[in-house]
């Protein structure tokens, strides 16, 4: 039960560390498109993490409810689908209306 | 033969519906299973062309290469996550991005797709525009590193034209 809490520990762990890390990235990175990379790819990350983190808590915790692991897991499933193709939109959606990238040497924005 | 191709996908519909029933009712009842029965197979024969589309030859094959190309593709997102962490705590904050373009062979929609998300989700770099037709890619990357990465070795696409069948 002790190396059972001790990974469960260390995925939630882990999984706020990337939170975090995203949130920070998005208040110091320069310009729209780099805040994008911060945050497209530690979110997917970080709730991945925390998601596996309760699947594993439930899974040795109450083995008699297995669905919910299950649910737990599809949600993890569509969450790396959606988040890549959101950050894709958002993205696209800046380059058609014109908005320049950031470039070395430049104010930031 | 048309016919048979139907009937595969009218089939993979519904298992895949049925599966997905059953798993998130979670009630195992004579009511429940029959009617989500009854629900999947009309659903399967009105829209089994939306998820199954075009020829079913290899689609095995193609489904164990994919699975084998996730697992590289997750051990990519740790690395990407390792990198954006290592630029955002960095004192100097190491980035100077740039927009590169570059074609590939891929011209299927779920192989363009399995590669736009892949070039998101991995260090450093995030798709903007994909032109299907020519197969041309319009990438916003953060540094020079992970777009030569892409330009140059071009694992990335490689290993997709490899799972699809598309070289």
């Amino acid at each position: 039960m002790v190396i059972v809490h001790g990974v469960v520990m260390a995925l939630l762990g882990a999984g706020v560390f990337f939170t975090l890390v995203g949130s920070i990235g998005l208040l110091r990175f320069p310009d729209f498109y780099t805040r994008l990379h911060a945050t497209g790819k530690c979110d997917t990350l970080g709730g991945g993490l925390i998601i596996l983190g309760a699947i594993i808590y439930h899974l040795f915790q109450y083995p008699e409810t297995l669905l919910v692991p299950a649910k737990l897991a599809f949600l993890i499933f569509f969450i790396f689908i959606a988040n890549p193709t959101a950050t894709h939109a958002i993205m696209k959606a800046a380059y058609k209306t014109g908005l320049k990238p950031w470039r070395l040497g430049e104010e930031r924005r | 033969m048309k016919l048979k191709e139907k009937g595969f996908g009218i089939l993979l519909t519904f298992c895949i519906m049925a599966v997905f029933w059953i798993l998130l009712s979670g009630v195992f009842d004579a009511f429940h299973l029959i009617s989500g029965i009854v629900c999947c197979a009309i659903v399967s024969i009105i829209s089994h062309d939306l998820l199954v589309k075009g020829k079913t030859e290899k689609k095995l094959q193609k489904s164990l290469r994919l699975l084998i190309y996730i697992p590289w593709e997750l051990w990519q997102i740790v690395l990407a996550n390792i990198d954006v962490a290592y630029r955002v705590l960095h004192p100097k904050m190491p980035i100077d991005p740039l927009i590169i373009e570059f074609e590939t062979t891929l011209r299927g929609e779920f192989s363009l797709l399995t590669l736009a998300n892949s070039i998101t989700l991995t260090p450093g770099t995030i798709t903007i525009l994909v032109k299907p037709e020519k197969g041309k890619f319009l990438v916003h990357a953060i540094a020079k590193e992970p777009a030569e990465a892409l330009l140059v070795d071009q694992t990335m696409q490689k290993k997709v034209a490899h799972v699809f069948m598309e070289t």
